[in-house]
């Protein structure tokens, strides 16, 4: 239940909603941005690794 | 036993071992902090008898403040470790915070030209405290652009290094402003070791618990990110091997 925030509601919902998307956006960008670059290491590793094996 | 020594975590194996355990409670004590203290700021928090129902933006706007001087404080520890000892996770570390303390400096400008429209009449004044954060935030972008425009790693260091020494001044002048001038619209701080000064007890522990939630969060977002240029920087190595092979 949202407190009665009276004329100043805009301003408050305003704030809290920018400062959530925000962060929330920088979150968000963060681990996406973990996550790829986690896979394109693993997958690189993986065809090195291969490769070596395939010389010895 | 050896010593225990703060530098082994400069060791980028130590350090993603190590930040990999504590991430996953980090991350649980962030949430909590948050909704408690933004919860408690929000729902159980009365209006103030001058600002009304805007008294509550104080929960975001501070700890975001305190976050957006305290991320450059940390990337200019960062950049004198990587200048003095050379190593390469304490740049990374500078590198990952940037975006970070960039998004804090933002929504401190956001909520507080939201803020301000109300109490002050205006979204925006060249009053010394906001000037010295827009100014800091301009650091910010300038900062991450420069990382992003050199190929060559250690050079980039370097030179972000550089900007980090001269943009400390503006990250100073953001917390320390206020006391220097004394003309500007900004009110002077929400928290002092003078308790006289401080806010009220009824906005001052949610306020706390909200600032604990930053910080966390900053730490969180820091050590995930930092990983994740360790990695980068790794998979850039290999493909230039590749490359060369």
């Amino acid at each position: 239940m949202i407190p009665d925030l009276g004329k100043y509601a805009g301003t408050v919902l305003g704030a809290y909603s920018a400062c959530l998307i925000l962060i929330g956006a920088l979150v968000v960008l963060s681990v996406l941005r973990s996550a790829r670059v986690r896979r394109a290491l693993a997958r690189v590793e993986l065809e090195t690794k291969g490769r070596s094996h395939g010389q010895t | 036993m050896p010593p225990m020594s703060l530098w082994r975590y400069a060791n980028p194996v130590e350090f993603m071992r190590v930040s990999g355990k504590v991430l996953p409670t980090l991350w649980i004590l962030t949430a909590v902090c948050l909704v408690a203290g933004l919860g408690w700021g929000f729902f159980g928090t009365p209006d103030d008898y001058k600002q009304g129902s805007t008294v509550k933006i104080l929960f975001i706007h501070v700890p975001a403040a305190l976050m957006a001087i305290n991320a450059w404080l940390m990337m200019l520890v960062a950049s004198l470790i990587w200048f003095i000892r050379r190593h390469h996770v304490s740049a990374l570390a500078a590198r990952a915070a940037a975006p970070v303390g960039a998004v804090m400096t933002l929504v401190t400008l956001v909520t507080g030209a939201l803020w301000g429209q109300p109490m002050w009449g205006a979204w925006w004044a060249w009053d010394p405290r906001l000037t010295s954060f827009f100014i800091l935030f301009v650091f910010y972008l300038g900062y991450i652009a420069l990382w992003e425009a050199i190929d060559e790693p250690d050079k980039a260091a370097d030179l972000t290094a550089i900007v980090c020494l001269v943009g400390s001044v503006f990250a100073l002048l953001s917390r320390y402003a206020v006391f220097f001038w004394s003309q500007g619209l900004h009110q002077g701080p929400s928290l002092s070791l003078d308790r006289q000064e401080n806010v009220d007890d009824t906005f001052y522990f949610p306020l706390l618990l909200s600032i604990a939630g930053f910080v966390l969060l900053f730490v969180s977002l820091v050590l995930l990110r930092t990983r994740t240029e360790i990695r980068a920087r790794r998979l850039r190595a290999l493909e230039a091997i590749e490359v060369r092979a």
